[in-house]
């Protein structure tokens, strides 16, 4: 049991990476920086499968139990004072989050292809970033993604959950962010981060929601307790709030409507990280939770809806954006975000294994072709835009082939990956309502149009690139052709795994996960038992729909193919010959990003008006220094003002009138007598001597 | 036995601002190593608490009591009396901390009028220890009003440009608040000699009887403690000094201003506002007011912060968006959110301390804290980029750091209470993220456009050093916070008994006894208590 005792180091290795790069990144040579951080991950990988066939061992023997283990007490105390009260308002709960691993068969999953395609995406990079810069700093940063990535998949609670969510956000933004002197990757970075949070905040209120109503957060506890309660709960609004809270946060960290507008400009990061972190791993974490979720949301039917439905727009919507696209990595975005919408339609529809198969091949051959593009934009000197390439199919042929397979597994043709899940999903849908089939039918069109027209522009019809540029054309290394070959193996492949049993498969896949969904398995056979003869019927529309699917990849495939084989310089896009104005509105993306400056952020002004967070800040900062602080220095000069005027009467009045002024009457009524004692003894004898004189004559004259 | 660590740590740097007078004031460099010397000591001398606080942690009442009651000016009842329970001692280590970072990053900043400045700062680590260790009123507000003087001096002659208009808003401002709480203060006095005949400034005293003033007291002595207390934290709308203040003040100053003087407001509140008037801090009313003030503090706070152009005015009012979580924990009432809320405040000292460090690096090299004048700074200074980053992401709340710990316990503290507390909180996560990262790509990212930016030398040994214990402290609470809510438990649940008896789960609470028992006295009796000066004079 060596690999499940310690299947803490998985998460850790890759830390450890990341931690040498901090610190000692700086003084490595090249050589050694792809030593440490690719040598990590790949005993990561063998780590986590062992992990993985020791579970499968282990967990028979107990029951279809999770496995978990508890490294330490994170938030909050063993001692068991600290608490809360939940829902009742009397029942208290301890506040303990556990650092603790969770092995299941979902997880399983995820930690096989995180560490898989992760690796893969480790070696393609020691090719691709040979000659940049911040070598070192990338590898570090693909370390510690890994890691967040890594905890994310293995937490046994939703605060630990968090910590990998918000970790892998953290990486996302570092990687974008990587060439950091242009100013188009700081900004995408930051709203990748910002637009995110704000993802986290539903996620951290629906985490609440639930630690409030189950008091705790450790996810058997929560799943144990809402199957328990199956009846009462089914419906209750505290589980539909808690459920759509967290598809707010999934809504951000999987790019799904309305806060998909990140991932598009998170194409300014290195390609690699395009592949790994924007289309095969990170953003299918929101996936991730809602399928970890999933015996609270088949708990709230509204929120199914409300999941399924996002899906279903999203998926034609990001399709449709994708159709007119002339950036080789923005066609793939656009086709990640859609893709998305279709792992969440399958969510919604309560068909989760269905959306997680379509995780793990989505896995592959979107990873694959973004490391394709890669190798294209590798072997055309960084030039991304597809007006300008033409023609390599032939220069280099291992990236044409890889990609076409890729290309032919995600149009849905069989028997590739792609047709399996996506075929699933689609009958799960039809299931549901034959409304979200149509919708995820014409996205299927959609998606073959875009692909084809990617692949024919890049490899057919002539070249459009300058003399210099198709003079230094080659294949790429091996270190990043080698990669390309194995995803292409298992885009072919892996779709096998879950081979429906229409087809005369027995569905491995689903089987491995039953005993995650299981009482959802349970709910939804009994609602398609309900159905009349539903079984019966089943199977004939089942492959209706399959054979309508396969012909919508084969139009697909047939336009793309009339308009774009033969491109040559100034090739006419086709939609925009139809009709203008539409081709316009995709072009722009629907000007979302516009409307959302407009409204949210606030960095265009309507008209003089700024609205938005920057508008808001712009009013409170004239609140605060004009009436706040102007209050308080009212209330100083309102002060200073009665101090002069008490200063003045003190001067005037008080003194003035009430002390100078007697003395002043005083003096003037002393001057006269004043006049009579001056001080000078000559004159006082001078008047004596007057007087003398007049009593002498008074006398003697009377 | 009695121990006296307590007042070896608080005297500790008083000794070293003694020492220092009779250093010649032109041998600046002996007086930077005496000063330097003596915040070291101060942390030094603090560590063995660690250990032995540890050992107690869970034993109920103030620990490491020095003197008794009524033992300094036994005339009108004063004491020297200290004493300590986790909320304090976590404050305390936070002080010692942040008083030899401080310190130690003033060694090239300040060249003039040396002595005094490291005079004034020891000083004042003495007065700010006081108040998180004193347990009687008097002393309480001797220290209170003590650490005003330093402080308005370090801003009025170390500041900026307007220094003086922001030492003299400061000091008034602050010293307005500290008159009501006097007065609230000698209310509580002979309200106590009324009931028990006795005059005394004893805290622990004061515990028994102010939860019995009847409401239509108690609601203008809980208004007169709270302005006091609001206006340091600072609470919205008392707020406008902090900016003003830490603009100005030389970096050290803002660093002890945020990091520790503002959680004088904030302990104040819970050391007082909540156990001596139960009843009206849980009156619906009140509890919205204050829940709501918080509320407003967080999100206006990271609003303006997003539209500052001045990087420390910035910081400044990102002060108030955090402090209004903290705010936010304290009115919650439970458990959760009054951990929260100081795990909280420890949290805001380390990394807006560090905030202030870091805006201080670019000032002394530049003299400037405008954004517009940098961009691109990580090309030319790669280590401070990146510690920038992390304290950055540390005090945006990042999980594995340590302000995530802190916010992530008050909120759900706080929606455990009602969940539109937390809900209309939870923007300002957002919004804390938005202003740090749009001020991180402004002043790192990008190419040097300034050619005064192309030659900054990177931190020296000095500089890294005053940083090393501030992420060591971010990645410890953010990693392993759990030691930190065991300190706390037994206080928070204390505080929460008195003013909810019947929450449940309150265990390690061990004096049940202390329930407020209301209202015993009429409140003619408190009326007659009020004026009877000449009494306290009869009883010599």
């Amino acid at each position: 049991m060596f690999f499940l005792d310690h299947i803490w180091l998985i998460p850790l290795l890759p830390a450890f990476g990341a931690a040498m790069m901090f610190f000692f990144g700086r003084k490595l040579q090249k050589p050694a920086v792809s030593a440490v951080c690719v040598g990590v991950v790949v005993v990561a990988f063998l780590m986590a499968c062992g992990a993985v066939w020791q579970y499968t061992g282990w967990t028979t023997a107990n029951g279809n139990q999770p496995y978990q283990k508890i490294v330490y007490t994170w938030l909050g105390s063993d001692t068991g004072h600290m608490n809360y009260v939940t829902h009742d308002g009397q029942t208290a709960a301890v506040f303990k989050t556990d650092v603790g691993f969770f092995l299941d068969p979902l997880s399983s999953v995820w930690l096989l292809f995180v560490t898989g395609v992760g690796m893969l995406i480790h070696i393609y990079s020691i090719g691709y970033m040979a000659h940049e810069g911040g070598y070192y700093r990338f590898f570090g940063y693909l370390n510690l993604f890994m890691f967040s990535m890594l905890m994310l998949v293995l937490g046994n609670n939703y605060a630990l959950m968090f910590v990998g969510w918000e970790g892998v956000g953290l990486c996302s933004y570092l990687l974008i962010g990587f060439y950091f002197h242009r100013k188009s990757a700081n900004d995408a970075a930051n709203k990748a981060f910002i637009v995110n949070r704000i993802g986290d905040a539903g996620f951290l209120l629906g985490m609440f929601t639930i630690a409030w109503y189950f008091g705790s957060l450790n996810f058997s506890t929560v799943t144990q307790l809402a199957r328990e309660n199956y009846n009462s709960l089914l419906g209750s609004p505290i589980i539909t709030a808690a459920t759509l809270l967290l598809f707010v946060g999934a809504c951000g960290k999987s790019a799904q409507l309305p806060l998909y507008v990140w991932l598009p400009d998170a194409m300014e990061g290195p390609t690699p990280v395009s592949a790994l972190i924007h289309a095969a791993t990170m953003v299918t974490a929101g996936v991730y939770m809602v399928a970890r979720s999933n015996a609270l949301f088949v708990l709230a039917p509204t929120s199914m809806w409300v999941v399924a439905i996002v899906g279903a727009l999203t998926a034609i919507f990001a399709a449709s954006i994708g159709l007119v696209q002339n950036d080789i990595k923005r066609v793939l975005a656009y086709s990640t975000v859609s893709q998305l919408g279709y792992m969440f339609l399958a969510l919604g529809v309560g068909a989760f294994s269905a959306g997680v198969f379509h995780v793990f091949t989505h896995a592959f051959f979107k990873a694959l072709l973004f490391l394709g593009a890669g190798s294209v934009i590798h072997a055309m000197s960084g030039e991304q835009d597809m007006r300008n390439m033409g023609n390599l199919a032939g220069k280099i042929p291992i990236t044409y082939r890889t990609m076409g397979i890729a290309t032919l597994a995600i149009a849905g043709i069989p028997p590739l990956a792609g047709f399996v899940s996506k075929d699933e999903i689609l009958w799960r849908a039809w299931l549901a309502s034959p409304w979200l089939w149509a919708i995820g039918f014409v996205t299927a069109l959609m998606t073959a149009f875009y692909m084809f027209r990617l692949v024919f522009l890049t490899f057919y019809g002539q070249p459009r690139m300058s003399h210099e540029v198709e003079h230094h054309v080659h294949e790429s290394p091996t270190s990043m052709t080698m990669p390309l070959v194995v995803l292409a193996f298992f885009s072919i492949t892996a779709g096998w795994l879950g081979w429906p049993g229409s087809l005369g498969g027995s569905n491995h896949f689903e089987k491995f996960l039953e005993p995650v969904f299981a009482r959802e398995g349970a709910t939804v056979e009994a609602a398609e038992t309900a159905k009349p003869a539903g079984e019966e019927k089943g199977g004939g529309i089942e492959y209706g729909l399959m054979a309508l699917s396969v012909a919508a990849a084969a139009v697909g495939f047939g336009m793309a193919l009339r308009a774009y084989s033969k491109a040559g310089k100034d090739y006419p896009e086709p939609i925009a010959v139809a009709a203008p104005p539409i081709y316009d509105v995709l072009y722009n993306k629907y000007y979302v990003d516009e409307g959302y400056d407009y409204l949210f952020t606030g960095r265009r002004k309507l008209g003089e008006v700024r609205l938005g967070a920057m508008g808001l800040g712009e009013a409170s900062s004239w609140f605060d220094s004009r009436v706040i602080d102007g209050t308080v220095n009212g209330a100083g000069w309102s002060t200073r003002t009665f101090a002069t005027i008490s200063n003045w009467f003190d001067k005037w009045v008080i003194d003035g009138l009430g002390v100078n002024g007697p003395a002043i009457l005083a003096r003037m009524l002393s001057y006269p007598t004043r006049l009579l004692q001056w001080g000078l003894v000559q004159w006082y004898a001078l008047v004596m001597v007057a007087g003398l004189v007049g009593f002498a004559f008074y006398y003697v004259y009377h | 036995m009695q121990s006296h660590i307590l007042s070896m740590i608080l005297f500790t740097p008083l000794v070293g601002a003694i020492l220092l007078l009779f250093v010649p004031k032109d041998n600046k460099d002996a007086i930077r190593w005496i000063g330097n010397i003596f915040a070291a000591l101060g942390l030094l001398v603090s560590i063995p608490l660690v250990p032995l606080f540890w050992a107690q942690r869970a034993e109920p009442g103030f620990k490491f009591l020095e003197g008794t009651a009524n033992n300094w000016i036994p005339s009108i009842g004063a004491g020297y009396n200290l004493g300590i329970d986790g909320i304090s001692f976590l404050l305390i280590m936070l002080t010692t901390l942040l008083g030899w970072v401080s310190i130690l990053s003033s060694w090239t900043a300040i060249e003039t009028r040396v002595k005094e400045y490291y005079i004034w700062f020891l000083v004042l680590q003495t007065g700010m220890l006081g108040v998180f260790m004193a347990l009687d009123f008097f002393l309480f507000f001797v220290f209170w009003e003590a650490m005003l003087v330093p402080m308005y001096l370090l801003i009025g002659i170390w500041g900026g440009p307007r220094k003086l208009y922001a030492a003299i808003k400061f000091f008034l401002y602050t010293l307005f608040g500290s008159v009501l709480m006097l007065l609230g203060i000698l209310f509580l006095y002979f309200n106590h000699h009324t009931l028990t005949g006795v005059y005394t400034f004893s805290i622990p005293e004061l515990y028994k009887t102010a939860p019995q003033i009847p409401f239509h007291y108690a609601i203008w002595l809980f208004l007169a403690f709270f302005i006091g207390f609001a206006i340091k934290v600072p609470m919205f709308p008392f707020h406008t000094w902090l900016p003003d203040a830490h603009v100005e003040a030389p970096t050290a100053g803002s660093v002890i201003l945020a990091g520790v003087l503002l959680k004088m407001g904030t302990y104040g509140m819970i050391r007082f506002l909540l156990p001596f008037f139960p009843g009206v801090a849980m009156d619906t009313r009140v509890r919205g007011w204050m829940i709501g003030l918080s509320i407003v503090g967080i999100l206006y706070g990271a609003l303006v912060s997003l539209m500052q152009k001045d990087m420390k005015k910035l910081v400044a009012y990102s002060s108030v968006s955090h402090l209004g979580f903290c705010t936010l924990g304290i009115f919650a009432l439970s458990p959760l959110g009054l951990s929260g809320s100081v795990l909280q405040q420890v949290n805001h000292g380390i990394s807006t301390g560090a905030l202030f460090l870091i805006v201080g690096i670019l000032y002394e090299r530049r003299h400037t804290r405008e954004i517009s004048e940098y961009g691109g700074i990580s090309n030319v200074m790669p280590v401070y980029a990146t510690i920038t980053m992390i304290m950055f992401l540390s005090s945006m709340g990042l999980p594995l750091l340590n302000g995530f710990v802190g916010e992530f316990t008050i909120l759900q503290g706080a929606f455990m209470e009602n969940w539109k507390w937390a809900a209309w909180s939870v923007p300002g996560v957002i919004l804390a993220a938005a202003y740090l990262l749009w001020l991180y790509q402004r002043v790192f990212f990008g190419t040097v456009t300034n050619p005064k930016n192309e030659k900054l030398h990177d931190l020296t040994p000095r500089e890294v050093l005053t940083f090393a214990p501030l992420v060591i402290m971010a990645f410890w609470i953010g990693l392993y916070p759990k030691p930190f809510f065991e300190i706390l438990e037994q206080p928070v649940n204390q505080i929460v008994h008195t003013v909810r008896p019947n929450y449940p789960g309150l265990n390690g609470v061990v004096n049940a006894s202390t329930q407020p028992t209301m209202p015993a006295t009429e409140p003619e009796a408190l009326i007659r208590a009020v004026p009877p000066a000449a009494n306290a004079k009869g009883k010599k």
